[in-house]
Protein backbone atom coordinates (compact mmCIF):
# COMPACT_ATOMS: atom_id res chain seq x y z
CA UNK A 1 0.00 0.00 0.00
CA UNK A 2 2.48 2.44 0.83
CA UNK A 3 5.14 1.16 -1.76
CA UNK A 4 2.14 1.84 -4.52
CA UNK A 5 1.70 5.83 -3.00
CA UNK A 6 4.82 6.37 -3.68
CA UNK A 7 5.03 5.19 -7.15
CA UNK A 8 2.22 6.58 -8.14
CA UNK A 9 2.91 10.26 -8.20
CA UNK A 10 5.93 8.97 -10.14
CA UNK A 11 4.42 6.89 -12.73
CA UNK A 12 1.73 10.37 -12.93
CA UNK A 13 5.26 12.31 -13.62
CA UNK A 14 6.03 10.65 -15.65
CA UNK A 15 3.18 9.96 -18.28
CA UNK A 16 2.65 13.82 -17.87
CA UNK A 17 6.29 13.99 -19.12
CA UNK A 18 5.87 11.95 -21.88
CA UNK A 19 2.05 13.40 -22.55
CA UNK A 20 3.88 17.21 -22.63
CA UNK A 21 6.52 16.37 -25.15
CA UNK A 22 4.35 14.40 -27.44
CA UNK A 23 2.48 17.44 -27.17
CA UNK A 24 4.80 19.16 -28.25
CA UNK A 25 6.20 17.24 -31.29
CA UNK A 26 2.50 17.12 -33.34
CA UNK A 27 2.01 20.94 -32.59
CA UNK A 28 4.25 23.83 -33.98
CA UNK A 29 4.28 26.66 -30.99
CA UNK A 30 4.35 29.88 -31.86
CA UNK A 31 7.74 31.96 -31.86
CA UNK A 32 8.51 32.54 -28.09
CA UNK A 33 10.00 35.83 -27.82
CA UNK A 34 12.35 36.25 -24.88
CA UNK A 35 13.48 39.08 -24.52
CA UNK A 36 15.45 40.81 -21.23
CA UNK A 37 16.95 38.25 -19.17
CA UNK A 38 15.53 35.03 -20.99
CA UNK A 39 17.60 36.18 -24.06
CA UNK A 40 21.03 34.84 -24.81
CA UNK A 41 23.54 36.54 -23.30
CA UNK A 42 25.29 37.36 -25.79
CA UNK A 43 28.11 39.37 -24.42
CA UNK A 44 29.09 37.22 -21.52
CA UNK A 45 29.84 34.41 -24.16
CA UNK A 46 32.63 31.86 -23.24
CA UNK A 47 34.52 32.80 -26.72
CA UNK A 48 37.77 35.11 -26.04
CA UNK A 49 37.19 38.05 -26.45
CA UNK A 50 40.16 40.97 -26.79
CA UNK A 51 40.10 43.83 -25.00
CA UNK A 52 39.82 46.84 -26.83
CA UNK A 53 43.04 48.56 -28.37
CA UNK A 54 46.09 46.22 -28.37
CA UNK A 55 47.63 46.25 -25.02
CA UNK A 56 50.85 45.20 -26.22
CA UNK A 57 54.57 45.99 -24.80
CA UNK A 58 56.93 46.18 -28.34
CA UNK A 59 58.97 43.35 -26.87
CA UNK A 60 60.83 45.22 -24.47
CA UNK A 61 61.10 43.97 -20.92
CA UNK A 62 61.26 40.86 -23.10
CA UNK A 63 62.98 38.55 -20.80
CA UNK A 64 64.45 34.58 -20.75
CA UNK A 65 61.97 32.69 -19.13
CA UNK A 66 63.19 29.42 -16.77
CA UNK A 67 65.70 26.61 -18.03
CA UNK A 68 68.80 26.75 -19.64
CA UNK A 69 70.45 30.03 -21.41
CA UNK A 70 71.78 29.59 -25.28
CA UNK A 71 74.64 27.81 -25.25
CA UNK A 72 75.90 30.19 -27.79
CA UNK A 73 76.61 33.93 -26.61
CA UNK A 74 75.70 36.20 -29.29
CA UNK A 75 75.74 39.22 -26.87
CA UNK A 76 78.52 41.58 -27.87
CA UNK A 77 78.80 40.56 -31.56
CA UNK A 78 76.86 42.76 -34.89
CA UNK A 79 75.91 41.19 -37.75
CA UNK A 80 78.86 42.26 -39.99
CA UNK A 81 79.77 40.36 -43.67
CA UNK A 82 77.20 38.87 -45.72
CA UNK A 83 79.26 36.24 -47.72
CA UNK A 84 77.23 36.12 -50.49
CA UNK A 85 79.76 34.45 -52.57
CA UNK A 86 79.93 31.52 -50.35
CA UNK A 87 76.36 30.33 -50.26
CA UNK A 88 75.74 26.49 -50.47
CA UNK A 89 72.87 25.23 -51.86
CA UNK A 90 70.64 21.68 -51.25
CA UNK A 91 68.90 19.31 -53.64
CA UNK A 92 65.23 19.18 -53.20
CA UNK A 93 64.08 17.79 -49.29
CA UNK A 94 67.57 17.40 -48.81
CA UNK A 95 70.05 18.26 -46.18
CA UNK A 96 73.51 16.49 -47.22
CA UNK A 97 76.08 18.76 -48.18
CA UNK A 98 76.76 17.70 -52.09
CA UNK A 99 80.41 17.58 -53.00
CA UNK A 100 79.60 20.61 -55.30
CA UNK A 101 79.20 22.79 -52.62
CA UNK A 102 82.48 21.97 -50.63
CA UNK A 103 85.12 24.33 -51.96
CA UNK A 104 82.46 27.20 -50.29
CA UNK A 105 82.31 25.68 -47.26
CA UNK A 106 86.42 25.36 -47.06
CA UNK A 107 85.84 29.50 -48.31
CA UNK A 108 84.06 29.69 -45.12
CA UNK A 109 86.16 27.77 -42.84
CA UNK A 110 88.89 30.28 -43.85
CA UNK A 111 87.34 33.46 -43.38
CA UNK A 112 86.61 32.38 -39.74
CA UNK A 113 89.97 31.42 -39.46
CA UNK A 114 91.49 34.81 -41.24
CA UNK A 115 90.08 36.75 -38.20
CA UNK A 116 89.70 34.47 -34.76
CA UNK A 117 87.62 37.57 -33.33
CA UNK A 118 84.52 37.05 -35.48
CA UNK A 119 81.46 33.82 -35.21
CA UNK A 120 79.13 33.06 -37.78
CA UNK A 121 75.81 32.49 -38.59
CA UNK A 122 74.61 29.90 -40.63
CA UNK A 123 71.32 30.86 -42.11
CA UNK A 124 69.47 27.91 -43.71
CA UNK A 125 66.81 28.51 -46.26
CA UNK A 126 63.72 25.86 -48.74
CA UNK A 127 61.76 26.24 -51.57
CA UNK A 128 58.26 26.95 -50.71
CA UNK A 129 57.16 23.51 -51.73
CA UNK A 130 56.94 22.03 -48.05
CA UNK A 131 54.68 22.72 -45.20
CA UNK A 132 55.71 25.99 -43.27
CA UNK A 133 57.14 24.26 -39.55
CA UNK A 134 58.48 21.09 -42.11
CA UNK A 135 60.39 23.47 -43.59
CA UNK A 136 61.45 25.28 -40.79
CA UNK A 137 62.85 22.16 -39.15
CA UNK A 138 64.50 21.65 -42.53
CA UNK A 139 65.85 24.75 -42.98
CA UNK A 140 67.59 24.19 -39.59
CA UNK A 141 69.07 20.47 -40.75
CA UNK A 142 70.59 22.29 -43.07
CA UNK A 143 72.31 25.12 -40.97
CA UNK A 144 73.14 22.21 -38.88
CA UNK A 145 74.79 20.30 -42.08
CA UNK A 146 76.99 23.17 -42.16
CA UNK A 147 78.05 23.84 -39.31
CA UNK A 148 78.94 19.98 -38.50
CA UNK A 149 81.02 20.62 -41.77
CA UNK A 150 82.93 23.38 -41.13
CA UNK A 151 83.86 21.92 -37.63
CA UNK A 152 84.89 19.32 -39.80
CA UNK A 153 87.35 21.63 -41.25
CA UNK A 154 88.97 22.73 -37.97
CA UNK A 155 86.22 25.78 -36.96
CA UNK A 156 85.10 25.92 -33.31
CA UNK A 157 81.56 24.83 -33.63
CA UNK A 158 80.51 27.08 -30.53
CA UNK A 159 81.95 29.96 -33.04
CA UNK A 160 78.85 29.09 -35.10
CA UNK A 161 75.40 29.84 -35.10
CA UNK A 162 72.35 28.23 -36.66
CA UNK A 163 69.09 29.76 -37.78
CA UNK A 164 66.26 28.42 -40.28
CA UNK A 165 64.23 30.73 -42.20
CA UNK A 166 62.14 28.01 -43.28
CA UNK A 167 60.24 29.34 -46.52
CA UNK A 168 60.23 32.98 -45.35
CA UNK A 169 63.03 34.60 -46.90
CA UNK A 170 63.24 33.48 -49.94
CA UNK A 171 66.09 35.06 -52.89
CA UNK A 172 64.29 34.16 -55.66
CA UNK A 173 61.26 35.28 -56.11
CA UNK A 174 59.58 33.18 -59.28
CA UNK A 175 57.61 29.43 -58.56
CA UNK A 176 59.39 27.37 -60.60
CA UNK A 177 62.55 25.11 -60.41
CA UNK A 178 65.17 27.72 -60.97
CA UNK A 179 63.68 29.69 -58.95
CA UNK A 180 63.48 27.20 -55.85
CA UNK A 181 66.69 25.65 -56.98
CA UNK A 182 68.24 29.13 -55.40
CA UNK A 183 66.06 29.32 -52.58
CA UNK A 184 67.25 25.94 -51.05
CA UNK A 185 70.23 27.55 -49.29
CA UNK A 186 72.45 27.98 -46.77
CA UNK A 187 73.82 31.67 -46.55
CA UNK A 188 77.08 32.68 -44.32
CA UNK A 189 77.06 36.22 -42.45
CA UNK A 190 80.40 36.97 -40.20
CA UNK A 191 79.68 38.36 -36.56
CA UNK A 192 82.26 41.26 -35.65
CA UNK A 193 82.90 41.93 -31.91
CA UNK A 194 80.89 45.57 -31.04
CA UNK A 195 83.48 48.46 -30.98
CA UNK A 196 84.31 48.68 -27.20
CA UNK A 197 83.45 45.39 -25.99
CA UNK B 1 -2.24 -5.88 -3.61
CA UNK B 2 1.29 -6.99 -3.61
CA UNK B 3 0.54 -8.33 -6.81
CA UNK B 4 -0.69 -4.49 -8.24
CA UNK B 5 2.48 -3.23 -6.49
CA UNK B 6 4.97 -5.29 -8.12
CA UNK B 7 3.34 -4.70 -11.47
CA UNK B 8 3.48 -0.63 -11.22
CA UNK B 9 6.89 -1.12 -10.76
CA UNK B 10 7.43 -3.43 -13.28
CA UNK B 11 6.18 -0.90 -15.89
CA UNK B 12 8.08 1.67 -14.56
CA UNK B 13 10.99 -0.27 -15.01
CA UNK B 14 10.15 -0.88 -18.65
CA UNK B 15 9.47 2.91 -18.95
CA UNK B 16 12.95 3.24 -17.68
CA UNK B 17 14.78 1.14 -19.72
CA UNK B 18 12.75 1.92 -23.13
CA UNK B 19 13.40 5.58 -21.98
CA UNK B 20 16.90 4.78 -21.70
CA UNK B 21 17.54 2.25 -24.88
CA UNK B 22 15.75 5.06 -27.25
CA UNK B 23 18.19 7.21 -25.62
CA UNK B 24 21.50 5.25 -26.46
CA UNK B 25 20.22 4.10 -29.58
CA UNK B 26 20.10 8.09 -31.13
CA UNK B 27 23.38 8.65 -29.42
CA UNK B 28 24.97 5.67 -31.56
CA UNK B 29 23.11 7.01 -34.33
CA UNK B 30 25.16 9.93 -34.46
CA UNK B 31 28.32 8.65 -33.81
CA UNK B 32 27.65 6.51 -36.97
CA UNK B 33 27.09 9.69 -38.85
CA UNK B 34 30.44 11.03 -36.84
CA UNK B 35 32.61 8.55 -38.08
CA UNK B 36 32.18 7.92 -42.17
CA UNK B 37 34.56 11.31 -42.18
CA UNK B 38 34.33 12.66 -45.73
CA UNK B 39 31.83 10.67 -46.88
CA UNK B 40 28.50 11.75 -44.45
CA UNK B 41 25.60 13.86 -46.87
CA UNK B 42 25.21 17.55 -45.73
CA UNK B 43 21.29 17.74 -43.59
CA UNK B 44 18.99 19.54 -45.94
CA UNK B 45 17.43 22.26 -44.39
CA UNK B 46 15.70 25.32 -45.72
CA UNK B 47 16.00 29.05 -44.77
CA UNK B 48 13.65 31.10 -45.05
CA UNK B 49 12.85 35.09 -44.02
CA UNK B 50 16.06 35.97 -43.68
CA UNK B 51 18.85 38.81 -45.32
CA UNK B 52 21.53 40.76 -45.77
CA UNK B 53 23.98 40.10 -43.20
CA UNK B 54 22.56 37.80 -41.05
CA UNK B 55 21.07 35.70 -44.04
CA UNK B 56 24.84 35.00 -44.97
CA UNK B 57 26.24 34.85 -41.66
CA UNK B 58 23.56 31.95 -41.75
CA UNK B 59 24.67 30.63 -44.71
CA UNK B 60 28.38 30.72 -43.81
CA UNK B 61 27.99 28.96 -40.43
CA UNK B 62 25.72 26.44 -41.35
CA UNK B 63 27.64 25.18 -44.75
CA UNK B 64 30.84 25.41 -42.98
CA UNK B 65 28.60 22.84 -40.03
CA UNK B 66 27.70 20.07 -42.88
CA UNK B 67 24.53 21.52 -44.08
CA UNK B 68 23.20 22.25 -47.09
CA UNK B 69 19.90 25.07 -48.56
CA UNK B 70 16.89 23.67 -50.34
CA UNK B 71 13.45 24.25 -50.79
CA UNK B 72 11.22 24.10 -48.20
CA UNK B 73 9.55 20.44 -49.32
CA UNK B 74 13.02 18.94 -49.65
CA UNK B 75 14.04 20.35 -46.12
CA UNK B 76 14.61 17.93 -43.44
CA UNK B 77 14.83 21.20 -40.84
CA UNK B 78 12.86 24.50 -41.64
CA UNK B 79 14.67 27.76 -40.44
CA UNK B 80 12.83 30.39 -40.54
CA UNK B 81 12.59 33.63 -39.19
CA UNK B 82 13.32 37.15 -39.03
CA UNK B 83 16.47 39.73 -38.87
CA UNK B 84 13.63 42.71 -38.70
CA UNK B 85 15.71 45.29 -35.74
CA UNK B 86 16.91 41.99 -34.56
CA UNK B 87 17.41 38.06 -35.17
CA UNK B 88 14.94 35.78 -34.24
CA UNK B 89 14.46 32.66 -35.39
CA UNK B 90 12.44 28.87 -35.23
CA UNK B 91 13.39 25.65 -36.25
CA UNK B 92 10.82 22.99 -37.25
CA UNK B 93 11.54 18.82 -37.88
CA UNK B 94 9.60 18.74 -40.98
CA UNK B 95 8.81 15.10 -40.19
CA UNK B 96 7.63 15.43 -37.24
CA UNK B 97 6.27 18.46 -36.96
CA UNK B 98 7.79 18.87 -34.00
CA UNK B 99 9.10 22.95 -32.97
CA UNK B 100 13.01 22.30 -32.42
CA UNK B 101 13.51 26.27 -31.24
CA UNK B 102 11.95 29.42 -30.95
CA UNK B 103 14.35 32.23 -29.70
CA UNK B 104 14.73 35.89 -30.46
CA UNK B 105 18.45 37.48 -29.99
CA UNK B 106 18.86 40.92 -28.40
CA UNK B 107 21.48 42.88 -27.20
CA UNK B 108 24.73 41.86 -30.09
CA UNK B 109 25.30 43.22 -33.30
CA UNK B 110 23.04 41.56 -35.88
CA UNK B 111 26.44 39.53 -37.07
CA UNK B 112 26.87 38.50 -33.20
CA UNK B 113 23.02 37.43 -33.30
CA UNK B 114 23.15 35.09 -36.05
CA UNK B 115 25.98 33.71 -34.69
CA UNK B 116 24.10 32.92 -31.68
CA UNK B 117 21.08 32.08 -33.57
CA UNK B 118 22.99 29.68 -35.83
CA UNK B 119 24.72 28.16 -32.43
CA UNK B 120 21.18 26.97 -30.60
CA UNK B 121 20.13 25.86 -34.42
CA UNK B 122 23.42 23.54 -34.37
CA UNK B 123 22.60 22.33 -30.75
CA UNK B 124 18.66 21.50 -31.41
CA UNK B 125 19.42 19.33 -34.37
CA UNK B 126 22.74 17.53 -33.29
CA UNK B 127 22.73 18.55 -29.84
CA UNK B 128 25.82 19.04 -30.08
CA UNK B 129 27.76 22.36 -29.76
CA UNK B 130 28.07 24.76 -32.90
CA UNK B 131 31.54 26.73 -33.84
CA UNK B 132 29.76 30.36 -34.29
CA UNK B 133 30.69 31.97 -31.42
CA UNK B 134 34.48 30.62 -31.44
CA UNK B 135 38.28 32.20 -32.03
CA UNK B 136 41.31 31.50 -34.24
CA UNK B 137 44.39 32.75 -34.25
CA UNK B 138 47.05 32.97 -37.18
CA UNK B 139 49.71 34.36 -38.71
CA UNK B 140 49.31 37.15 -41.82
CA UNK B 141 52.39 37.38 -43.41
CA UNK B 142 53.55 40.28 -45.91
CA UNK B 143 55.48 39.86 -49.52
CA UNK B 144 58.48 40.29 -47.74
CA UNK B 145 58.06 37.17 -45.23
CA UNK B 146 57.27 39.68 -42.39
CA UNK B 147 53.97 38.88 -40.82
CA UNK B 148 51.97 39.69 -37.29
CA UNK B 149 49.98 37.30 -35.73
CA UNK B 150 46.46 37.93 -35.66
CA UNK B 151 42.76 36.64 -33.44
CA UNK B 152 40.16 36.58 -35.34
CA UNK B 153 36.75 35.32 -34.92
CA UNK B 154 36.54 31.36 -36.80
CA UNK B 155 35.05 33.05 -39.88
CA UNK B 156 38.02 35.18 -40.05
CA UNK B 157 35.63 38.79 -39.43
CA UNK B 158 37.42 41.17 -36.73
CA UNK B 159 40.76 40.57 -36.82
CA UNK B 160 42.70 41.93 -34.19
CA UNK B 161 46.52 42.42 -34.18
CA UNK B 162 47.92 40.42 -31.48
CA UNK B 163 51.97 41.44 -32.34
CA UNK B 164 52.80 45.07 -34.03
CA UNK B 165 56.81 43.85 -34.44
CA UNK B 166 57.76 43.92 -38.58
CA UNK B 167 58.99 40.61 -37.46
CA UNK B 168 58.67 36.74 -39.41
CA UNK B 169 56.25 35.12 -36.68
CA UNK B 170 55.27 31.27 -37.11
CA UNK B 171 52.92 28.55 -35.61
CA UNK B 172 50.62 30.76 -32.82
CA UNK B 173 48.58 28.02 -29.96
CA UNK B 174 46.17 28.77 -27.73
CA UNK B 175 46.41 27.75 -23.97
CA UNK B 176 43.18 25.83 -23.81
CA UNK B 177 40.62 27.90 -22.34
CA UNK B 178 42.65 31.37 -21.77
CA UNK B 179 43.09 34.38 -23.77
CA UNK B 180 46.87 33.90 -24.01
CA UNK B 181 49.03 32.37 -26.92
CA UNK B 182 52.17 31.01 -27.45
CA UNK B 183 53.75 31.57 -30.53
CA UNK B 184 57.60 32.10 -32.63
CA UNK B 185 58.80 35.23 -33.45
CA UNK B 186 61.92 36.15 -34.80
CA UNK B 187 61.78 40.10 -33.02
CA UNK B 188 65.11 39.40 -31.35
CA UNK B 189 66.98 38.04 -34.16
CA UNK B 190 66.49 34.04 -33.14
CA UNK B 191 63.52 32.40 -34.08
CA UNK B 192 62.60 31.99 -30.38
CA UNK B 193 59.07 31.40 -28.79
CA UNK B 194 57.10 33.49 -26.54
CA UNK B 195 54.06 33.39 -24.38
CA UNK B 196 51.77 36.43 -24.69
CA UNK B 197 48.98 37.41 -22.37
CA UNK B 198 46.52 38.67 -24.70
CA UNK B 199 44.31 40.40 -21.40
CA UNK B 200 47.27 42.21 -20.47
CA UNK B 201 49.89 42.26 -23.24
CA UNK B 202 52.27 40.86 -21.18
CA UNK B 203 54.68 38.44 -22.95
CA UNK B 204 57.94 36.54 -22.16
CA UNK B 205 60.41 34.60 -24.60
CA UNK B 206 59.97 31.10 -22.91
CA UNK B 207 62.65 29.00 -25.27
CA UNK B 208 65.16 31.07 -26.20
CA UNK B 209 67.97 28.35 -27.50
CA UNK B 210 71.12 28.54 -29.99
CA UNK B 211 69.47 27.50 -32.98
CA UNK B 212 65.58 26.16 -33.54
CA UNK B 213 62.47 27.41 -31.26
CA UNK B 214 59.67 26.89 -32.61
CA UNK B 215 56.17 24.91 -32.91
CA UNK B 216 54.81 25.29 -29.61
CA UNK B 217 51.81 22.99 -28.33
CA UNK B 218 49.74 23.98 -25.25
CA UNK B 219 49.13 20.76 -23.18
CA UNK B 220 44.95 20.47 -22.64
CA UNK B 221 45.89 21.78 -19.01
CA UNK B 222 48.05 24.53 -20.06
CA UNK B 223 51.16 23.71 -17.52
CA UNK B 224 53.50 22.03 -20.30
CA UNK B 225 54.60 22.95 -23.54
CA UNK B 226 55.85 20.82 -26.07
CA UNK B 227 58.14 22.13 -28.84
CA UNK B 228 60.94 21.59 -31.31
CA UNK B 229 64.51 22.74 -30.52
CA UNK B 230 67.85 22.16 -32.36
CA UNK B 231 70.04 22.89 -29.34
CA UNK B 232 70.67 19.22 -28.83
CA UNK B 233 72.61 19.17 -32.81
CA UNK B 234 69.08 18.49 -34.76
CA UNK B 235 65.16 19.36 -34.21
CA UNK B 236 63.75 17.22 -31.83
CA UNK B 237 60.28 17.12 -29.41
CA UNK B 238 61.33 18.72 -26.00
CA UNK B 239 59.01 19.50 -23.53
CA UNK B 240 58.55 22.29 -20.66
CA UNK B 241 56.77 23.76 -18.16
CA UNK B 242 54.03 26.51 -19.04
CA UNK B 243 56.61 29.14 -18.07
CA UNK B 244 60.06 27.17 -19.54
CA UNK B 245 61.47 25.87 -16.93
CA UNK B 246 61.76 21.77 -16.34
CA UNK B 247 62.81 21.72 -20.29
CA UNK B 248 63.14 17.99 -21.10
CA UNK B 249 64.30 16.08 -24.94
CA UNK B 250 61.60 13.43 -25.44
CA UNK B 251 62.75 12.44 -28.96
CA UNK B 252 66.27 11.17 -30.74
CA UNK B 253 64.22 10.58 -34.22
CA UNK B 254 65.80 12.80 -36.71
CA UNK B 255 63.81 15.51 -38.95
CA UNK B 256 60.96 16.14 -35.91
CA UNK B 257 58.50 18.75 -36.64
CA UNK B 258 55.05 19.33 -35.38
CA UNK B 259 54.08 18.28 -32.01
CA UNK B 260 50.46 18.30 -30.56
CA UNK B 261 48.87 16.55 -27.90
CA UNK B 262 46.75 13.80 -27.01
CA UNK B 263 43.50 15.16 -25.22
CA UNK B 264 44.23 13.02 -22.36
CA UNK B 265 47.27 14.89 -22.41
CA UNK B 266 49.20 11.29 -22.21
CA UNK B 267 50.94 11.50 -25.91
CA UNK B 268 52.53 13.78 -28.24
CA UNK B 269 52.07 13.34 -31.98
CA UNK B 270 55.19 14.84 -34.30
CA UNK B 271 56.09 14.13 -37.88
CA UNK B 272 59.32 12.54 -37.96
CA UNK B 273 61.69 10.45 -40.10
CA UNK B 274 62.07 6.95 -39.12
CA UNK B 275 64.05 4.10 -40.86
CA UNK B 276 64.32 6.59 -44.14
CA UNK B 277 60.33 7.25 -43.99
CA UNK B 278 58.60 10.47 -43.26
CA UNK B 279 55.57 9.86 -41.03
CA UNK B 280 53.70 10.58 -38.10
CA UNK B 281 54.98 9.06 -34.19
CA UNK B 282 53.27 9.18 -30.85
CA UNK B 283 56.02 9.67 -27.54
CA UNK B 284 54.77 9.47 -24.10
CA UNK B 285 54.63 13.00 -22.97
CA UNK B 286 56.86 11.68 -19.91
CA UNK B 287 59.44 10.74 -22.25
CA UNK B 288 59.82 7.12 -23.79
CA UNK B 289 60.36 5.31 -27.66
CA UNK B 290 58.78 6.81 -30.19
CA UNK B 291 55.82 4.75 -31.90
CA UNK B 292 54.23 4.99 -35.37
CA UNK B 293 51.14 6.20 -36.14
CA UNK B 294 50.28 4.78 -39.67
CA UNK B 295 48.63 6.65 -42.22
CA UNK B 296 47.72 4.00 -44.93
CA UNK B 297 46.83 5.53 -48.44
CA UNK B 298 48.67 8.47 -48.30
CA UNK B 299 52.93 9.38 -47.93
CA UNK B 300 54.81 12.48 -46.00
CA UNK B 301 52.22 13.11 -43.24
CA UNK B 302 53.11 16.52 -41.54
CA UNK B 303 51.30 19.05 -39.22
CA UNK B 304 49.49 16.68 -36.94
CA UNK B 305 46.51 17.70 -35.03
CA UNK B 306 44.65 15.73 -32.53
CA UNK B 307 40.61 16.30 -32.20
CA UNK B 308 39.56 17.60 -28.89
CA UNK B 309 37.10 14.38 -28.54
CA UNK B 310 40.15 12.35 -28.80
CA UNK B 311 39.04 10.07 -31.61
CA UNK B 312 40.96 11.28 -34.65
CA UNK B 313 44.48 13.40 -35.98
CA UNK B 314 44.08 15.18 -38.19
CA UNK B 315 47.36 16.32 -40.35
CA UNK B 316 48.69 17.24 -43.96
CA UNK B 317 50.22 14.67 -46.93
CA UNK B 318 52.03 15.35 -49.36
CA UNK B 319 52.00 14.06 -52.84
CA UNK B 320 52.88 15.81 -55.69
CA UNK B 321 50.27 18.45 -53.47
CA UNK B 322 49.36 19.03 -50.32
CA UNK B 323 46.19 17.19 -48.68
CA UNK B 324 44.06 17.80 -45.26
CA UNK B 325 43.51 14.13 -43.91
CA UNK B 326 41.93 12.68 -41.22
CA UNK B 327 43.22 9.18 -39.44
CA UNK B 328 41.95 7.58 -36.58
CA UNK B 329 44.22 8.23 -33.65
CA UNK B 330 45.64 4.84 -32.98
CA UNK B 331 46.41 4.75 -36.62
CA UNK B 332 45.17 3.27 -39.80
CA UNK B 333 43.42 4.02 -43.41
CA UNK B 334 43.86 7.81 -43.62
CA UNK B 335 41.16 9.73 -45.83
CA UNK B 336 42.07 12.79 -47.95
CA UNK B 337 39.06 15.37 -47.49
CA UNK B 338 40.49 18.64 -49.24
CA UNK B 339 43.64 20.40 -50.84
CA UNK B 340 45.21 22.05 -47.97
CA UNK B 341 47.34 22.04 -45.36
CA UNK B 342 48.05 22.67 -41.72
CA UNK B 343 44.62 21.41 -40.18
CA UNK B 344 43.41 22.46 -36.56
CA UNK B 345 40.37 21.05 -35.07
CA UNK B 346 37.66 22.99 -34.08
CA UNK B 347 36.75 22.48 -30.67
CA UNK B 348 33.79 20.28 -31.37
CA UNK B 349 35.71 18.09 -33.10
CA UNK B 350 33.71 18.20 -36.60
CA UNK B 351 35.09 21.16 -38.42
CA UNK B 352 38.38 21.96 -39.45
CA UNK B 353 40.45 25.12 -40.68
CA UNK B 354 43.04 25.18 -42.69
CA UNK B 355 45.17 27.13 -45.07
CA UNK B 356 44.85 26.29 -49.05
CA UNK B 357 47.35 27.95 -51.50
CA UNK B 358 46.68 29.83 -54.11
CA UNK B 359 47.26 30.61 -57.80
CA UNK B 360 49.43 33.15 -56.78
CA UNK B 361 51.29 31.30 -54.08
CA UNK B 362 49.31 32.85 -50.85
CA UNK B 363 47.98 31.05 -48.42
CA UNK B 364 44.19 32.02 -47.76
CA UNK B 365 42.17 30.10 -44.64
CA UNK B 366 39.17 27.76 -45.12
CA UNK B 367 36.71 25.98 -43.03
CA UNK B 368 36.17 22.39 -43.62
CA UNK B 369 33.04 20.31 -42.48
CA UNK B 370 35.22 16.95 -41.80
CA UNK B 371 32.24 14.55 -42.59
CA UNK B 372 30.69 16.14 -45.36
CA UNK B 373 33.52 18.00 -46.99
CA UNK B 374 31.85 20.72 -47.35
CA UNK B 375 34.25 23.59 -47.35
CA UNK B 376 34.46 27.72 -47.85
CA UNK B 377 37.35 30.69 -47.56
CA UNK B 378 37.35 32.79 -44.34
CA UNK B 379 37.56 36.31 -44.68
CA UNK B 380 41.13 37.49 -45.22
CA UNK B 381 43.57 40.38 -43.87
CA UNK B 382 45.72 41.46 -46.07
CA UNK B 383 48.30 39.63 -46.80
CA UNK B 384 49.08 35.51 -46.85
CA UNK B 385 47.60 34.00 -44.14
CA UNK B 386 48.84 30.59 -42.43
CA UNK B 387 48.90 28.51 -39.65
CA UNK B 388 45.96 29.13 -38.06
CA UNK B 389 44.90 27.83 -34.47
CA UNK B 390 41.56 27.58 -33.37
CA UNK B 391 40.78 28.36 -29.79
CA UNK B 392 38.96 25.48 -27.62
Amino acid sequence: MKITKLIFPLVLALAATLATTGCRSHKPGPITKLPGQNAPQIGESTAPTLPPGNPYDQGTGVKTGGGETANIDETGYIRGTELVAYTIHFAYDRSDIRSTEKPNLARVAQALSSDPTTKLVVEGNCDERGTEEYNRSLGERRALAAREALAKLGVDPMRIITRSFGKDKPAAPGHDESAWSQNRRDDFVLLHPKAGS
Amino acid sequence: MKKSCLNVLKVCLLVFLLTAVTARSQNEITIEHQITMGMTPPTPVSLEGFSGEALSVLQFDLYVQGYSFVTPDAAQYIISGSNAGNVQGRVTDRFSKSSLLARSYTGASLRREAHAFADDIVLAIRHGKGIALTKIAFKDEAPNGDGEIYVADFDGRNPTNVTRDNAIVAAPAWVPGRLALYYTSYKLGNPDIFYHDLTTGQRRAIARYSGLNSSAAVSPDGTRVAMILSKGGSPNVYVCNADGSGLKKLTTTSEDSSPCWSPDGQWICFATKINARRLLAKVSAGGGEAQPVRTIGVSNPTEPDWSPDGKWIAFTSQMGEFDVCVVPAGGGSATILVRGEDPSWSPNSRTLIYARRTVSYQYVLSLLDAPTKQFKDVARVSGSDSQPAWAR
